[in-house]
């Protein structure tokens, strides 16, 4: 045992690691994308790490090595288990002989997600235990309880840390490698009455599902991170119940206060019943403390009807907890202040400030997406058109002054909703964006579906080659695995003509004129059609010589400001310059110089 | 004891790994650390803060209002962004040196950093002023901005460790050939 400064994400790989992990796959997603880094970069050669195409078929090959008895782990953000839902709900009936760990990162705020989805919901859904930490420290122990109970009941478990414990960080007490619990897979055996799913096999599933879970019910009540921790007045007939990383903020909130009883819910599914019992005894009120959904607090509420107890529940449907958004320590305490009677501390006014610069996140300088977009806007000016939008960097393609993201909703929709939007609007010359790591994780079926069905659309795929706005993980088109491998890269370009596209360019969106010209060609034409703007991610290559404004042609138009901006031209004694720390050299703002006025790069 | 610091500032000025250079300092001291920070989005060119709590009696990585000691503020407007986080007898560590934001260039605002200056003049009474662009000039490279960012927070006294200890935790943490440059900026005094 020693100490380390760990993110979340580390914790839960390094113990994960520690607890024999055999295999790990996933598909990237803030705030989930550590965990499987952290384990190929710690990883000795005898753990298979592979970023897979999608969740779903993450899902299923983590679902292929638990038959074979491996320990998997199989990583994703909370929306990323919308789309690993089909194979998840028939594993739970299947189960596993490996211990499965499927860890999916919940994001309260949102911060970076499109819903503020509750996976302990997924877990009562799909009748799976649930494992819910609230710190570093617990995340890294916790992982290796999760084996434990999913090879002892032969089910995969839910791990579903919310973003502050994903991405804190903690001086945390880590096992030394040979404290590691280590085992050997025995391999795949043939047995059809156990790896087949038929209606027979799942009626008889789904019957040991439900006592199992009852059982699990009274074991998790015995589970000693599912604590009740006394009041300090034993006269004290108030309660809080809380998780995950807002019972870290009820701890702050109490401390040097006379506490009153808690109840931590590590396990929100199958609910510790009995534990829950114990809790409520001698309580007349309870304040459940939760992210997200209002899992605990019905669940507290079902108990009190089921076992005819007089305790109030209050929380989020009560209205004294906020319904949507993440806690923090001040919220918290404001909910426990308010629950107690407790005194509020007067609050010094200070002077208003002044206005403070708003600062949207933007797309880097240098970005390719920006010239892409400026392309496609510059060559259908004046002409209607829809531009659906997809996950990525290039949301970001919706700020002023680029406007170029019409619509956004989940991973590859963008392909599909424009084709939906033509059908209705027939006047629309409709356009799909979809990034090169969305374009393999699920547009290629949006593009089958607009070829079979005859649609009119053009698709743009923005590769980048690389996964950017995760934090550059590689993908089936950068020719790179998480093995360390170099493989043959899958062309974007030949798998849309493999679908049956006539016409797929493939062009260097920093080289403007002919991006435009391409633009204004294909659109013309009928039918599907694609356009690959092909350049590397800004932050991955070496920047080139930084542009250079000559302010003696410089007539001061802003059109560069004002049609891209770019975060590496700003005003600066009233006049355009370059921020020379922030600029690549990529020559977009020269070629849209009116005047000529911008040059100095090597290109 | 606990010690909040508050480091803020934009996507790009090295907070994180001055983050992560205090924790490891500190925990050379022996201390428990716990931090949280902003992550993804929020890199691009957005506000980023680093919570980093040292001591022993501490559940969450995050702390609310009126509990920083320090702030160390890499910008002046993101300084008066997290003031409400600052206690009554904190200390602030602010670069006079303005970050403009995009939207700002487009909508052409006046913002350069001197009203939040004249702000927080008036409402910190513990107020450290480093001109962090002078000092990037003066030791000739403009990625040692938060190493004088963490010397003058070591200087004022609200760290737990010495400009020693944060040098040998940079030297941990860099690489060689950076390391007498950092050096300079830890020691470096306007």
């Amino acid at each position: 045992m020693h100490k380390e400064f760990l993110m979340g994400n580390a914790a839960i790989a390094r113990g994960a690691i520690a607890a024999g992990l055999d295999l790990i796959c996933g598909y990237p997603g803030t705030p989930s994308t550590e965990v499987l880094e952290t384990t190929a970069k710690n990883n000795k050669g005898d753990i298979y790490v592979e970023w897979s195409v999608n969740e779903k078929a993450a899902m299923e090959l983590g679902a292929g090595a638990a038959y074979c008895g491996a320990r998997t782990m199989v990583t994703m953000k909370q929306v990323g288990l919308n789309v690993a839902a089909d194979p998840l709900m028939s594993l739970a009936y299947i189960g596993v002989k490996g211990g499965m760990v499927i860890m999916v990162a919940d994001d309260p705020g949102p911060i970076s997600s499109q819903t503020e989805q509750d996976t302990r919901h997924f877990a009562a859904f799909s009748k799976l235990p649930c494992f819910d930490p609230s710190s570093v420290q617990e995340a890294y122990d916790m992982i290796r309880d999760a084996f434990a109970y999913s090879e002892m009941y032969h089910t995969p478990v839910l791990f579903r840390p919310t973003t502050r414990v994903c991405h804190g960080y903690a001086s945390i007490d880590v096992k030394d490698p040979e404290e590691y619990y280590t085992h050997k897979p025995e391999g795949f055996e043939k047995d059809p009455s156990k790896w087949v799913i038929f209606p027979k096999l799942s009626y008889n599933a789904h019957k040991n599902i439900e006592k199992r879970n009852i059982e699990l019910s009274d074991v998790f009540s015995e589970y000693h991170r599912n604590a009740i921790i006394l009041p300090a007045d034993p006269s004290c007939r108030k309660g809080i119940a809380s998780h995950g990383i807002s019972f870290t903020y009820v701890s702050e909130a109490i401390v040097d206060r006379s506490a009153p009883k808690l109840f931590k819910v590590s396990t929100p599914f199958p609910f510790p019943e009995k534990a829950a019992v114990e809790f409520l005894k001698d309580l007349d009120e309870v304040l459940c403390i939760e992210e997200l959904d209002p899992v605990i607090e019905r669940e507290l509420t079902y108990v009190c009807g089921k076992y005819h107890l007089n305790t109030k529940i209050r929380g989020k449907l009560t209205g004294d907890v906020q319904t949507a958004g993440e806690n923090t320590c001040d919220s918290v305490y404001c909910c426990i202040a308010e629950f107690m009677g407790w005194e509020k501390p007067a609050v010094k006014e200070m002077d208003a400030p002044p206005e403070l610069p708003v600062r949207p996140p933007v797309l880097c300088a240098g970005c390719p997406h920006r010239a892409s977009f400026y392309a496609v806007k510059t060559a259908m000016k004046g002409k209607k058109c829809v531009f659906c939008g997809d996950i990525g960097c290039y949301t970001l393609g919706n700020a002023m002054p680029l406007d170029m993201v019409d619509t956004c909703l989940c991973m590859g929709a963008g392909v599909n909703i424009t084709q939906g939007i033509g059908r209705m609007d027939p006047g629309t010359t409709c356009f799909a964006f979809v990034g090169d790591s969305t374009f393999f994780a699920s547009a290629i079926t949006g593009a089958v579906n607009a070829v079979y069905n005859q649609a009119d659309m053009t698709l743009i795929v923005l590769d980048n080659s690389t996964t950017a706005m995760t934090g550059h993980q590689p993908h089936p088109g950068t020719g790179r695995t998480m093995m360390g491998q170099v493989v043959d890269k899958v062309s974007i370009e030949a798998v849309l003509r493999g679908v049956g596209l006539k016409t797929v360019e493939t062009v260097d969106p920093l080289d403007l004129e002919t991006a435009v010209n391409t633009v204004k060609r294909v659109a013309e034409e009928k039918g599907v059609k694609a356009i690959i703007f092909k350049s590397p991610c800004a932050v991955l290559i070496k920047p080139e010589k930084p542009a250079v404004i000559d302010e003696d042609k410089c007539i001061g138009c802003k059109k560069c400001i004002n049609s891209l901006g770019c975060p590496g031209i700003i005003i600066s004694g009233g006049k355009v310059k370059i921020d020379s720390s922030l600029c690549t050299g990529c020559g977009l703002c020269s070629q849209v110089c009116p005047v000529d006025a911008i040059g100095g790069m090597d290109k | 004891m606990t010690n909040n610091i508050l480091l803020c500032g934009v996507g790009g000025q090295g907070i994180v790994l001055t983050s992560k250079l205090t924790a490891s300092a500190a925990m050379d001291k022996g201390y428990h650390v716990m931090s949280a920070e902003t992550i993804g989005m929020a890199q691009k060119g957005g506000s980023v803060f680093s919570f980093l709590r040292i001591g022993n009696e501490m559940y969450s990585p995050m702390f609310g209002r009126k509990q920083a000691d320090i702030i160390i503020a890499f910008e002046p407007a993101e300084a008066v962004r997290m003031l409400p986080y600052l206690s009554d007898s904190g200390c602030v560590i602010v670069n006079t040196h303005p970050v403009m934001p995009v939207t700002a260039v487009l909508k052409e605002s006046s913002y350069n950093g001197e009203e939040m200056m004249n702000y927080l003049k008036g409402c910190v009474n513990d107020l450290v002023i480093v001109d962090g662009a002078k000092a990037c000039r003066d030791l000739g490279s403009p990625k040692v901005l938060n190493m004088v960012m963490l010397g003058a927070a070591i200087r004022s006294g609200f760290l737990p460790f010495t400009i020693g200890d944060a040098e040998r935790a940079m030297e941990k943490n860099v690489k060689p050939q950076f390391v007498e440059l950092n050096k300079k900026a830890l020691n470096y005094i306007s």
